[in-house]
């Protein structure tokens, strides 16, 4: 152990009950009253099979630093945990780490919710800008100011199960999906698997629900696919390609409309059809991984198909954050900046629950390169359809859930493609033209 | 120095009163002076404060705070999700509320005639609305409604999205709120017809009334006062909605079933403009008031009229 800790804020409390004991002498007791431990409160939203490997990451960490307490707090996640950061880092007395994502950094009034990191405490901590992927190290910034600490990148995957592929003969002699470069062949192999499966959709995915994303999620992975994009750079003109928008969209009512994807599942039946090998395709975000192999589902994971030219595929970005703090004590501070590195110098760790690392060094360690199937699609990295940067979009955003419900009839075939996208165009006027409720003057 | 001084008011009984009278005036107040401290640092301040948000443009972290005068309620005037929430509520409230009353008023008819195992009726009309609205939510939510394996299409042998097809939606929510709080209506109704005193069945009886006549003539009648009081409350409760339909929906699909408040709310601290959120909420405020001073009017002439 290094210098004795100081008497925090924090710590008085229990310090001072515990004087006669063991805590004066600077060795760590057990965690509870009277504890001599640093406490760093650490917010997360991981609750689906990747919180499961959050979970041993933070115990891993508890072991190597005896002297640190990282209280976890598991937080459901979209709108409502933005909502308790903005309330918390509003209020000041906030947690002292939480995650977040990249895309909602410009959103949230950085500089009153969040407060800047410490470049050089992170230094201090061994992390250099120089270590992360660039493109999402800039995401991370407003203004040149760092705000976050980029964890990694999660874009939409393909799962897809290998013993209803490989009956379908759809699998390669390496026993990996053949490719599909185009709608139709897409379609082809779906309709292949149809059939394999006595006429039950092949496909799922988060078609519908209280506050669905997933129809947006698909939208935008094959919208952009074609180089469709949403707004321009200065964050205030529409750039929709009517033709490309339609395109996806049509596409997307087609698979509901011929029963190649079912309709009628939300996210928890998506996954759960998929688990039980109900349907042998699911589309989602690459963080079910840890949950499917524990359940002993036979699967493998690739890159979203790609469809309509390259083969981007919609993502969004883990982050650290600190939420503002009226007083930070420089002792829990110090701590929160190891427990982060640690994490992220153990994004090999972390890729187990099926995230691409932002830390560059992770991803030539040969822990990461053996995982499977995880290391499958980190070529996408290169190829993620981020949110336009402005305030309203990001991981559970107004924006997310507006297009999502917009494109879910298209789906069902409840709505034509065109109405889907006009009712989406709708929704992004009406959030443009209401005022950016931090606008940039107050950084 | 031209006033004259008063003389030493010891003596008069007059003055023994009024200083009676005035020492209880501070103690009184001494008395009120906790509530009253909550009731301004709760509510009053809170209001005035919540006025004053409301004309400006400050967000959840209580920074961009200019003031704007009456930009936030041109801007919700003029916001067709502003209307469509009002709609809604508006909608909710007439949808709720007349079956709420009704069956209320059923139901304890019913059981008021039932001369057996009544704690068992009583119980079963009542129970739902000693759960609470996240339970009844997610009851509803994940057995009754679900397209698939829910209880009502398990039932029906059909596939009908109750709560994510716009159409049905709000039917869907009115139908969870009836189940679950119709007991309350309930409770009070049956209150009301056990003190109506049995003579009065039993003279009409005699005078050759029929059960119908009895019920027109006598119960009715007697019941108006719960009847208004059961109205007011309602439409109170109705007007204030949120939680169930927060819970069930979110206000989806499309806005179908958001009420006025999750539209506050949603500006407000999902969407961190909160002094937006206050000015919607001001509309709501007024519309309640307005409410509740017309049926204010109405009973009091109905009141004046009866005498």
């Amino acid at each position: 152990m290094q210098d004795p800790p100081k008497v925090t804020r924090r710590s008085l409390l229990g310090g001072s009950l515990a004087l006669v004991g063991a805590a004066a002498a600077g060795c760590a007791i057990p965690v509870g009253l009277g504890s001599a431990q640093t406490r760093v409160q650490y917010w997360h939203f991981l609750g689906a099979s990747d919180g499961i490997i959050m979970n041993q990451m933070v115990s891993a960490f508890a072991k190597d630093n005896p002297n640190i307490f990282v209280e976890e707090n598991v937080l459901a996640w979209g709108e409502p945990y933005y909502t308790k950061i903005a309330m918390a880092g509003s209020g000041g007395r906030s947690p002292d780490l939480a995650t977040f994502h990249l895309a909602r950094l410009a959103g949230i009034g950085a500089g009153a919710i969040l407060d800047p990191i410490n470049v050089k405490l992170l230094e201090e901590a061994g992390l250099r800008a120089a270590d992360f992927s660039p493109p999402i190290w800039e995401r991370a910034q407003l203004d040149g100011v760092l705000y976050a600490i980029p964890f990694d990148a999660h874009p939409m995957v393909l799962y897809y199960n290998t013993d209803i592929c490989g009956k379908a003969g759809l699998l390669g002699s390496d026993g990996k999906l053949l490719p599909t470069r185009n709608q139709d062949e897409l379609l082809a192999m779906l309709r292949k698997v149809k059939e394999t499966l006595g006429g039950k959709p092949p496909l799922v995915f988060d078609a519908l629900g209280l506050g669905t994303v997933g129809p947006w999620r698909v939208w935008y992975s094959l919208y952009a696919q074609s180089g469709g994009t949403l707004l321009a750079d200065d964050g205030v003109t529409i750039t929709i390609d009517d033709q490309k928008a339609l395109q996806a969209l049509r596409l997307m009512a087609q698979l509901g409309q011929e029963g190649l994807c079912d309709p009628r599942t939300d996210y928890g039946a998506s996954v759960a059809s998929f688990t039980n090998g109900q349907s042998a395709f699911l589309w989602n975000g690459d963080w079910e991984t840890t949950g499917l192999k524990e359940r002993k589902t036979p699967f493998s994971m690739t890159r979203f198909p790609s469809v309509f030219g390259t083969g981007a595929a919609q993502a969004d970005c883990h982050a650290f954050v600190l939420p503002h703090q009226r007083f930070r004590d420089p002792e829990v501070e110090r701590a929160t900046y190891r427990f982060i590195a640690y994490l992220i110098k153990n994004s090999a760790d972390w890729a187990v629950a099926g995230h691409v690392p932002a830390y560059l060094p992770a991803l030539e360690e040969p822990d990461y390169l053996a995982l499977q199937p995880q290391s499958e699609y980190r070529s996408v990295i290169t190829e993620v359809a981020l949110d336009p940067q402005v305030w309203f979009t990001g991981s559970a955003s107004r924006m997310w859930i507006e297009f999502g419900e917009a494109f879910s009839p298209v789906i069902s075939a409840e709505r034509t493609p065109e109405d889907g996208l006009a009712a989406a165009k709708a929704s992004l006027n009406r959030l443009l033209s209401a005022p950016n409720p931090f606008p940039d003057q107050e950084r | 120095m031209t006033t004259t001084v008063a003389a030493p008011a010891a003596a008069t009984p007059a003055a023994t009163e009024a200083k009676v009278r005035r020492s209880w005036t501070q103690h009184g107040l001494l008395f009120v002076a906790p509530f009253l401290l909550i009731y301004v640092a709760f509510l009053v301040w809170p209001t005035v404060q919540g006025l004053r948000m409301s004309m400006s443009s400050v967000n959840i972290a209580g920074t961009n705070d200019t003031l704007v005068g009456f930009d936030n309620y041109a801007e919700a005037f003029a916001d067709p999700r502003m209307w469509r929430s009002l709609w809604n509520t508006v909608v909710f409230t007439v949808l709720s509320t007349v079956p709420l009353v009704l069956l209320g008023l059923g139901f304890a008819l019913l059981v008021h005639h039932l001369r057996f195992v009544q704690w068992l009726w009583r119980l079963s009309f009542f129970g739902p609305f000693l759960l609470p609205s996240a339970v009844v939510s997610i009851l509803w939510l994940q057995m009754i409604y679900p397209p698939d394996y829910g209880l009502i299409n398990g039932t029906l042998g059909t596939e009908f999205t109750w709560l994510t097809d716009p159409s049905t939606s709000m039917f869907s929510v009115v139908l969870t709120t009836v189940w679950w709080t119709v007991g309350f209506n309930f409770l009070l109704y049956l209150a009301a017809l056990q003190s109506i005193p049995q003579h009065l069945y039993e003279a009409a009886a005699i005078d050759g009334a029929s059960a119908w006549d009895k019920m027109r003539s006598i119960t009715l009648p007697l019941l108006g006062r719960t009847t208004a009081l059961i109205v007011v409350l309602q439409l109170l409760a109705s007007l204030k909605v949120f939680d169930q339909i927060y819970l069930m929906t979110g206000g989806g699909p499309e806005d179908s079933t958001r009420p006025i408040i999750e539209y506050a709310y949603d500006m407000g601290f999902t969407g961190y403009r909160i002094g937006y959120a206050s000015a919607v909420s001001y509309i709501l405020f007024a519309i309640i008031v307005i409410v509740s001073l017309a049926q204010l009017r109405l009973f009091r002439k109905r009141a004046e009229g009866s005498s």
